[in-house]
């Protein structure tokens, strides 16, 4: 199975056919930065971008992502600097225990791609699949505010 | 050296980062990018995986286990069953109790029978499929009543069904009042839910020993346990902490440890265990469900006069931590109020239900229900204001609690309700204008149930306390190694210790406590584990107290050393030297020298082991200083009710906690978010549901824990009465909130519906009165 994996092609043999996409990614690929904790489509901890749709990598067959774009949690940083959603996490102190993060990371990502500025309510909504055991998400809220604060503040340009 | 010289005035800013400030987590950065190493990322060229067989039933006799069919599919490396363990094939923490691998009695549902270790995690589970047990099937015993009281049921454990009983008595057992409300109350079995699921991995070493990597909240405790299993002495077990993904009191217990190291040393490979979703259920401890008593009497003005209650938590089939979670149900069971006649009788009683344990707040949590719900119901039969009947009862320092002992450190139970009460209320719904209101606001949310119609408000108060540290004479301690010397022309310090980073942030503490003692910048903490002594338990709220103390103690041992040197050097008294920011200032406020230079290419290593104050065992009647420290939180809860459906929104939920000092304020409201969130969870949604001993909702889709959207906004006020016995004042914080989250919820749902809740989870049918 070939497939590209944040940017790097990637080739895995032998895929069996109850292997998900998530165990390729941190077993075979040795990418375990997205998370399981459960398996079953409830969490969230292992959202990934599937040809740029944010998926539960747990509910996707290796075999699907054949020939497709895949971008993990270790792909959005950029040149070893933190992407902002990152940073904002970081800052807020939305990172507790930290096994939630990887796949509200890209959640996040993805909700700001589509909607820069998006009210409380739509950050809620957006992230509603992804469970948090530690933050009780108010600092989670926070960060994607934040987030939302420094992207807009970026393409506003130095004033 | 001659008469020092003033070289320089500007002893330069305090260094960054010190405590009281809220530097970012050391981890934070491998968190965000997705290499931090969790137990369940680990991973070695030739691993083999795992898996475990469990018991179906949860009360049978095994006649035989037929391995033959697993041992021989192909790319199966081990199958162990009881006849493997080396060593006892027991264990627990306070008992050793429960079988590694079953060999005779299954006592609960999940019960481990049988090890499978090989190449591939899917082999592995299809070879634990093969394997063919024979049971002889028993009826449960799942009533903890029925254990208790019922001399005809069978006993579960040598000794009986009763794990502990627990009296307090105080004052007169025949006091009598104006005023008395009964209530019995119900808490279900709650799930600590981390969200990094049970894992390790297990390396055989040269030496025979074993090398174990793991996530769990005390090094030591497993390492204790597993030489016992294992027929090995402690310098051949070796644990090192791998990344945890949360803990909650769920890691305290063993659960994959001992089975990856025998499969281990049996394959002489790396053996790698990860527990799936599913098999996290039955393979940790909950949170006991308890069924409670209560009647409180007091006067027409709303004083307390007596208190009685009866309180049955249910441990399961083995012991765990149950001991200590009735020491708590007991000794905090009349809550943060004074009473002058108590009367409490706890149980802790084995089952055959799924084994409970430590979960924050464990045996507070319960007792909160119960006392809460009743102050509640003592303010309507009074009709008095809820906060006000307990601002009339309100613990204070230096009042007496009901064990005897002598509240000697801040209280301020009155103040922390009095201010939630104040903070600003969110607006009102307006029923005039239901059209304009935006259904993600409204209980049911998108599932458009309601426009409003039928939707009621309500406010609710609580407030809780907890005891912080081990407690009942426990030798309580922590172990800190902490090093100076230069670096690369910077002094820089590590600390070392083996007390357990689950995500609350400890290893930000540690740092902040070094810089601030040291008054160095660059702090390293070294990885924990067992290399170093034991650093006690990541649990009751203790380790920035108690491991934070060893710290700070190990600090100011090197920071005497860096001044002996400094004087001798210098030519001056030691006692007029001090640290400030990398230099040694004089008495009279001079820089003298820099620390890089006293230390020149030493190494300087100090080694502490450091106690709390002791506490003492209670009496036959309960009585004796049993805590180090106590701890209280109040909340304040705004719910919306549909109260045709059952539905339930929580609006808002604010809290006000006293955290002694604030270590690092942002870490602690990020604690008081969580536990609040917990405790919501606990109120109206989270429940194992268990009948016939069996669990009905192993996984995630069943089991719901609070979303973003079930999360309201939160306002949070930090109050800081410094503790003069701990370290920098600080109060533990990890558990308040959790305690008083819960029954606030459930106060403000019975004020805007009316109903008369008394089991939590509420489920809506309990608010419609519908069967
Ligand atoms: S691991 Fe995929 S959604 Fe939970
Ligand atoms: S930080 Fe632990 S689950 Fe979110």
């Amino acid at each position: 199975m070939k497939c590209t994996v944040n940017g790097q092609p990637q080739e895995i043999d032998d895929v069996w056919e109850g292997e998900s996409l998530l165990y390729a990614l941190r077993e075979r690929m040795g990418l375990p930065g997205s998370k399981n904790a459960c398996e079953q489509g409830e969490c969230g901890s292992c959202t990934v971008y599937l040809d740029g749709t944010p998926v539960c990598a747990c509910l996707v067959a290796a075999g699907q992502a054949a020939d497709r774009d895949v971008v993990t949690v270790e792909g959005l940083a950029e040149d070893d600097e933190l992407h902002p959603v990152q940073q904002a996490f970081l800052d807020a102190g939305a990172v507790q225990c930290g096994f939630c993060t990887p796949g509200l990371l890209v959640a996040t990502h993805d909700l700001l791609e589509r909607e820069p500025q998006p009210s409380d309510p739509e950050i809620r909504e957006a992230l509603a699949g992804n469970l948090c055991r530690c933050t009780g998400y108010e600092k989670i809220l926070d960060a994607v505010r934040q987030a939302a604060a420094t992207s807009a503040q970026s393409k506003a340009g130095p004033s | 050296m001659s008469t020092p010289t003033r070289t320089e005035q500007n002893l330069g800013a305090d260094i960054a980062g010190g405590v009281g400030e809220s530097p970012l987590r050391p981890d934070g950065t491998l968190k965000v990018t997705g290499e931090f190493a969790y137990s369940s990322d680990l991973w070695l060229t030739g691993m083999l995986w795992g898996a475990t067989l469990r018991s179906p039933h949860p009360s049978a006799r095994i006649r035989s286990i037929d391995i033959t069919e697993a041992v021989r599919t192909d790319g199966v490396y081990a199958v162990l069953t009881h006849d493997d363990v080396p060593g006892d094939n027991l264990y627990g923490l306070e008992h050793a109790d429960q079988p590694v691998l079953a060999g005779d009695v299954i006592r609960y549902q999940g019960e481990a029978v049988a090890i499978v270790a090989a190449d591939h995690p899917e082999t592995a589970r299809r070879a634990v499929n093969k394997i063919v047990v024979d049971y002889e099937v028993h009826e449960p015993l799942t009533d903890p009543e029925q254990a208790v009281f019922d001399s005809t049921a069978p006993a579960l454990h040598e000794g009986g069904n009763v794990l502990r009983h627990l009296p307090i008595r105080r004052g007169d057992p025949d006091a009598t009042a104006d005023v008395v409300v009964h209530g019995e109350y119900e808490v279900g079995m709650q799930d600590q839910a981390f969200l990094g699921p049970e894992s390790g991995l297990a390396v055989p070493a040269d030496d025979g020993g074993i090398d174990l990597y793991i996530a769990t909240q005390w090094l030591h405790v497993d390492q204790k346990q597993l030489c016992r299993v294992l027929g090995m002495p402690a310098n051949k077990v070796r644990l090192s902490l791998a990344g945890v993904g949360g803990a909650f009191g769920a890691r305290e217990d063993l659960s994959m440890q001992a089975h990856a190291c025998l499969l281990a040393l049996q394959t002489g490979r790396p053996v790698k265990m990860m527990y799936s979703r599913e098999e996290s259920f039955f393979g940790h401890v909950h949170r006991h469900p308890a069924k409670m008593r209560y009647e409180h009497g007091a006067t027409r003005d709303g004083k307390l006069v007596y208190v009685k209650a009866q309180i049955i938590l249910d441990g399961g089939a083995y012991a765990s931590s149950t001991p200590a979670v009735v020491a708590n149900a007991a000794t905090l069971g009349v809550g943060p109020y004074k009473v002058r006649n108590v009367s409490v009788d706890c149980y802790g009683v084995y089952t055959n239900n799924p084994p409970c344990g430590a979960m924050r707040g464990f045996g507070a949590v319960q007792a909160a229900f119960g006392y809460e719900s009743q102050m509640d119901k003592l303010a309507d039969a009074l009709d008095m204001d809820p906060v006000e009947v307990r601002t009339r009862n309100a613990l204070h320092e230096g009042a007496t609690m009901p064990t005897g002992q002598v509240v000697d450190s801040a209280a301020p139970v009155e103040e922390l309700l009095e201010r939630v009460k104040a903070m600003p209320l969110p607006p009102e719904p307006n029923a005039s204008d239901l059209d304009g209101y935006d259904l993600r606001l409204l209980p049911g949310g998108v599932s458009n149930t309601t426009h409003g119609e039928g939707v009621r408000r309500g406010v609710g108060y609580a407030i809780g306390i907890k005891n912080v540290c081990f407690s009942e004479g426990f030798d309580d301690y922590s172990t800190a190694r902490v090093t100076l010397k230069v670096n690369g022309g910077d002094a820089v310090a590590t600390v070392y210790t083996a007390a357990a980073e689950v995500g609350q942030g400890l290893v930000t503490v540690q740092q902040q406590i070094a810089r601030t003692e040291l008054g160095v910048e660059q702090v390293v903490i070294q990885p924990a584990d067992t290399g170093v002594g034991s650093g006690g338990s990541t649990s009751a709220s203790r380790q920035t107290y108690v491991t934070g103390g060893a710290v700070k103690a190990a600090c100011e041992q090197v920071r005497a050393r860096v001044l002996r040197q400094a004087a001798k050097h210098l030519d001056l008294p030691a006692s007029q030297l001090r640290l400030h920011a990398g230099k040694i200032v004089s008495a009279d406020e001079a820089v003298v020298a820099a620390v890089v230079d006293v230390l020149g290419g030493e190494t300087i290593t100090e080694t502490v082991t450091w106690r709390h104050r002791p506490t003492h065992p209670l009496d036959e009647n309960g009585q004796g200083n049993a805590h180090v420290q106590y701890a209280f939180a109040a909340h304040r809860a705004i719910v919306d009710v549909d109260v045709e459906l059952g539905l339930v929104r929580v609006v808002q939920l604010d809290c006000a906690q006293d955290v002694g000092k604030a270590m690092n304020p942002d870490a602690v409201v990020g604690q008081i978010h969580g536990g609040s969130a917990q405790g919501l969870g606990l109120a109206v949604m989270e429940e194992i549901q268990v009948s016939g001993g069996m669990v009905r909702n192993p996984s995630f889709t069943d089991y719901l824990i609070p979303t973003i959207l079930d999360m309201p906004p939160m306002q949070v006020d930090v109050l800081e009465l410094a503790d003069p016995n701990a370290p920098y004042g600080l109060r533990g914080v990890g558990e308040p909130p959790t305690i008083s989250s819960t029954p606030a919820i459930v106060a403000a749902i019975r004020h805007a519906t009316g109903a008369d809740l008394t089991r939590v989870p509420v489920q809506p049918h309990h608010i419609t009165g519908t069967p």
